[in-house]
């Protein structure tokens, strides 16, 4: 072994900091406790710039509301895949998180008389499903960006100390489970370090980037869910991911539902506008789900356009031009730019496009990270918490509501910080020993990056992944399908295993960077498609060709078989399942019901 | 190619990781097709140009923004036409 490293001490380390891991951090620092924040690109180009739709709480500023109706959206939006203790939890946490934002500065969009301005979004609903209520608060069209640079301030004057442009590589677990911290590379010198910490939480973000269509930017890489699961922890729901309908075929770039909203059609290569077959009334405005799986219908049955057949067409040319450039700001723009069509005159190429993933790390509402031990299907990990995108608390369930995740950052980033602050003040952590033949495991893989030859491409090998990925396991599934892309899934991880970079330099290798990345992607895609193969119901974002639509399982859905969270654990490649927390806190249960809007 | 330069377009490649995906495919392209040939002039703009926060930086290279820095501004139009 050639490789050496430095030990360094902390109370807590935090993977990551988007707005759950700056939400954990201030949480920690302000108790005092010696918080490290490390992340791969500065704290306020994380992913949750992108965010503009606005963060959800029932503050009923311009309406009447109530945090008994946002949980009963959130856990109907879930088609009942979610935990009802933690959905109760986050609703009910909602205003308060909001609220405390707020005082760190958060410039919220305002009404006359002061209040947070609210505006309604998809699935947001009051008294229990009646008509739509105004919940989510923005902040204009930069509600991401916005929350980030206030927490960061705050993390600042709290002295959290940030390790910017440092990645993470892997989780430091001993022989006993518990979490001592993680190794990480300063992509500066290539320095590894190990953060002992005795408190760890992940908040690393979605892995969108499993997919060749996709709205997330480059850096979503599953790095926490990766980490994870390669230290022996089970990544829960993998199989649920949103997809949005319109992305820029080929580029990913999201085309806002506002484009239909203002008379886009969808069209086949017949020029035929085909949602009149699938949704009479709605047509090209049903939900997402709705218009993702005719779209992709529509595809498999060879009326796709294009010389591989594989998107379809939004069509705008029959608007008026001013109407366009006024109303839809930035979509002519995105069509010159990605699809080199000027869509004016021409049709924008689109297919339905990753977006967002539901499951993760599997934690409770605390925040801790848990994993089934003998009956017990939830024991806490010692030392590990986690939050945001990577986790899955599971507030989402099979599908996630829009504004539902800005949200999930800010509640259960803070409840993993207060959790952790909680587990350090009662003496319970200490630094223990670090097991070596953990931290040489992660430095033969460095070291094995360095030395290989005739080992595959980076950038070819994820391009396959990704392709795989977006064919086999996309919108809407098929049984053969599925089998086939779990096979095609494994062969392609053992060419990440093998992955050969040219440059072998220390300082800022971003080839080195990539093809660390990529091994933290292959779980994730593993576990998504051997997940998504074994579940043989509709639920949510998962849709099977094969689930049968009767009484029993309407839409496919069926509860009696599979009302239960999966369990991908990388050994073995094995599927576990624990069930849904049915239970709320304190107030009743929303019982199953066929999701219909 | 020395080291030193290495290291110094490794960070700028890094830095253009953006939190926007619209930005990541334009920078994407800009360094399979400039990423050769950048002169000491373009590192340097370059670098600026990568200081703006990711909105704004969009809104530059979308048309919704423009700025009278000429160095920016002849970046901003490469990024635009790559
Ligand atoms: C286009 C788009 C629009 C959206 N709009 C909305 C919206 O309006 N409302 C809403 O509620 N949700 C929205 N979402 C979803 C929401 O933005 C994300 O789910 C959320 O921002 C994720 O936040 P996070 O803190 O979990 O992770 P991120 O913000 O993605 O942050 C991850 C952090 O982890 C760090 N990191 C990752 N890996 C490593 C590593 N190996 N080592 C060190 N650091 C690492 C990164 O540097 C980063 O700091 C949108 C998503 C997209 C793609």
């Amino acid at each position: 072994m050639t490789l050496s490293y430095s030990v360094r001490k902390f109370d807590a380390v935090i993977v990551g900091a988007g707005g759950a891991g700056l939400r954990a951090a201030i949480q920690l620092s302000e108790a005092g406790m010696k918080t490290a924040v490390l992340t791969k690109v500065f704290p306020t180009r994380s992913h949750t710039v992108a965010a503009q739709g606005g963060v959800a709480a029932s503050l009923g500023n311009s309406e009447e509301d109530n945090w008994r109706w946002h949980m009963y959206d959130t856990v109907k939006g879930s088609d009942w895949l979610g935990d009802q203790d933690a959905i109760e939890f986050m609703c009910k946490t909602a205003n308060e998180c909001v609220i405390e934002l707020e005082h760190y500065g958060m410039p919220f969009d305002r009404l006359d008389n002061g209040k947070i301005y609210q505006r309604p979004f998809g699935g947001h609903m009051s008294n229990f499903g009646e008509k739509p209520v105004r919940r989510s608060c923005a902040a204009a069209d930069r509600t991401g960006h916005a929350m980030l640079h206030a927490m960061y301030q705050r993390n600042v004057m709290v002295n959290t100390q940030f390790f910017v442009e440092w990645q993470a590589l892997d989780l430091v677990r001993d022989a006993e489970g518990e979490v001592l911290g993680v190794t990480a590379m300063d992509m500066e010198t290539g320095e590894i370090v190990v953060f002992h910490a005795k408190a760890t939480i992940f908040a690393t973000g979605g892995a969108g980037r499993i997919y060749y269509s996709s709205t997330n930017a480059f850096i979503n890489t599953g790095d926490g869910v990766g980490m994870a699961a390669r230290a022996g922890i089970p990544l829960e729901d993998m199989e649920f991911w949103q997809f949005h309908p319109t992305g820029v075929a080929g580029a990913g770039v999201l085309i806002t539902e506002g484009v239909r909203g203002e008379g886009g059609i969808l069209r086949n290569s017949d020029g035929e506008r085909f949602m009149e077959r699938y949704a009479p009334n709605a047509k090209d405005l049903a939900s997402r789900d709705v218009v993702s799986r005719a779209m992709v219908t529509e595809i498999n049955e060879g009326r796709g356009c294009g010389p591989n057949k594989d998107f379809v067409l939004l069509d705008i040319t029959h608007l008026d031009p001013a109407t366009i450039m006024k109303r839809l700001p930035g979509i002519h723009e995105i069509g010159v730019q990605f699809a080199g069509v000027d869509c004016l005159k021409e049709p924008l190429p689109v297919v339905p496009t990753c977006h967002y993933q539901m499951g993760g790390i599997p934690t409770n509402y605390l925040g801790q990270v848990i994993v089934p031990q003998g009956e017990n299907k939830a024991v806490p990990v010692p030392g590990f918490y986690a939050a945001g995108e990577c986790a899955c608390a599971s507030v989402h369930g099979a599908n996630r509501l829009g504004t539902n995740s800005l949200l999930d950052l800010l509640v259960f980033g803070k409840s993993a910080g207060e959790t952790a602050v909680k587990d350090l003040k009662s003496g319970m952590r200490s630094h223990k020993p670090l097991p070596q033949d953990v931290i040489d495991k992660t430095l033969a893989r460095v070291d094995r990056l360095n030395n290989q030859k005739s080992g595959a491409d980076v950038h070819e090998t994820r391009l396959t992944m990704q392709r795989t990925m977006q064919k086999h396991a996309g919108v809407f599934r098929f049984k053969d399908m599925l089998s086939e892309g779990v096979t095609k899934i494994m062969e392609i991880s053992e060419q990440v295993a093998q992955t050969e970079i040219k440059d072998k330099s220390m300082v800022f290798n971003t080839a080195r960077i990539e093809a660390l990345e990529l091994d933290n992607l292959i779980e994730v895609a593993k576990a998504t498609i051997v997940s998504a193969n074994a579940r043989t119901e509709s639920r949510g974002a998962h849709v099977r060709d094969d689930a049968i639509d009767c009484p029993e399982t309407p839409d496919g859905r069926n509860d009696k078989q599979w009302l239960k969270h999966s369990l991908w654990y990388r050994d073995g490649n094995r599927l576990d399942y624990k069930p849904v927390q049915m239970k709320p806190l304190t107030v009743e249960t929303v019982e199953l019901k066929k999701r219909a809007y | 190619m020395d080291e030193e330069r290495n290291a110094r377009l490794g960070r700028l490649r890094w830095h253009c990781r953006r939190a926007l995906l619209e930005l990541d495919l334009i920078f994407q392209r800009f360094w399979a097709r400039h990423g050769d040939e950048l002169d000491a002039q373009t590192e340097a703009t370059l670098t600026r140009l990568l200081e703006l926060e990711d909105h704004d930086l969009w809104a530059l290279v979308n048309g919704k923004d423009s700025t009278d820095d000429p160095q920016l501004a002849a970046l901003v139009e490469t990024l635009r036409t790559v």
